[in-house]
């Protein structure tokens, strides 16, 4: 599973569809088992007419652990040592998210990786880095 | 901020994994994960952040007999909602060991920098940064979590 220097090269990228049409109810399952119960995520009521958003949105946590799932999914169980992002526009319940990790840097029986995910009309919605053990 | 007990539980890190949509049977399938390379059960990376649920003055989850400013007969519980409310801006994590079913861990909340900002889509922005350190019963260092929060001076604009 996990993955292999001889077989890596700077440029090398991966990429998964993490949420498609993100559904208001995943909001609510994910501020259930994160224990994040913002009413700006869950609660359409609140947040159009007290906070002043459109609509409710996801958790950038939420976005995140959709993230981290093409990581996982790339690098292997329990190899990640670094993974951070920025957290650039927000995603909307509707919204299908592309998540792309790409290789910036291979060394010292470790990847770096550039870390992006994007939603359906091209827009980044997280940026950020990771960096993950390889197998020689 | 003080130090919060987190322990790690199996049936959180399935219902955690569920809402990130993650499949992966190493998050909740004890045979399955005994045979990968981890050898049982781990959370999935982002899992940290749920010692939210172990904090018992977080501020994010209702309370009995404490005002909850979402919606109920109005549209705010409370007579002056806050503001446009913090927003997270980044979160980095350094990962020294999986977290497993069976770690109780002592989490270390600390308050980083502050700093400020002008943005056109959303008028001042207060950063500020909190540091959590994850220790397991050993007092080994498990996992290091950064966080920056902001605040807006008002909605962000979407245009």
């Amino acid at each position: 599973m996990a993955l292999s220097a001889s077989h890596l090269k700077v440029g090398d990228s991966h990429s998964e569809t993490v949420v498609e049409n993100l559904p208001r109810t995943q909001i609510v399952q994910y501020a259930g088992a994160s224990g994040d119960y913002n009413p700006i995520h869950t609660d359409e009521i609140y947040t159009t007419q007290s906070a002043g958003y459109p609509s409710v949105f996801a958790h950038g946590m939420l976005t995140m652990g959709l993230t981290g799932k093409m990581l996982t999914n790339y690098v292997g169980d329990g190899r990640l040592t670094k993974f951070g992002v920025r957290f650039t526009n927000q995603v909307w319940p509707g919204d299908t998210l592309v998540s792309t990790a790409t290789v910036t840097a291979i060394g010292d029986g470790l990847v770096s990786l550039d870390v992006v995910t994007t939603n359906q009309d091209g827009k980044e919605v997280v940026r950020g880095s990771a960096e993950a053990r390889i197998d020689p | 901020m003080g130090t919060i007990t987190f322990p790690v539980e199996a049936s959180h890190i399935m219902m955690f994994a569920r809402a990130v949509g993650d499949t992966n049977p190493v998050y909740h399938d004890a045979q399955a994960a005994k045979k990968t390379e981890v050898g049982g059960i781990i959370a999935p990376p982002t899992f940290g952040q749920a010692v939210a649920q172990f904090d018992p003055d977080y501020h994010l989850r209702p309370k009995p007999g404490q005002k909850w400013f979402g919606s109920g007969k109005t549209a705010s519980g409370v007579d002056k909602a806050p503001s446009a409310g913090g927003l997270h801006a980044e979160q980095h994590f350094e990962y020294h060991r999986p977290l497993r079913p069976g770690d109780v861990l002592s989490v270390e909340i600390k308050p980083g920098k502050t700093w400020e900002k002008e943005s056109k889509r959303a008028g001042k922005l207060m950063f500020r940064e909190r540091i959590a350190e994850y220790r397991d019963q050993t007092g080994a260092l498990v996992l290091t979590a950064r966080s920056v929060g902001v605040t807006t001076e008002r909605p962000v604009d979407q245009g």
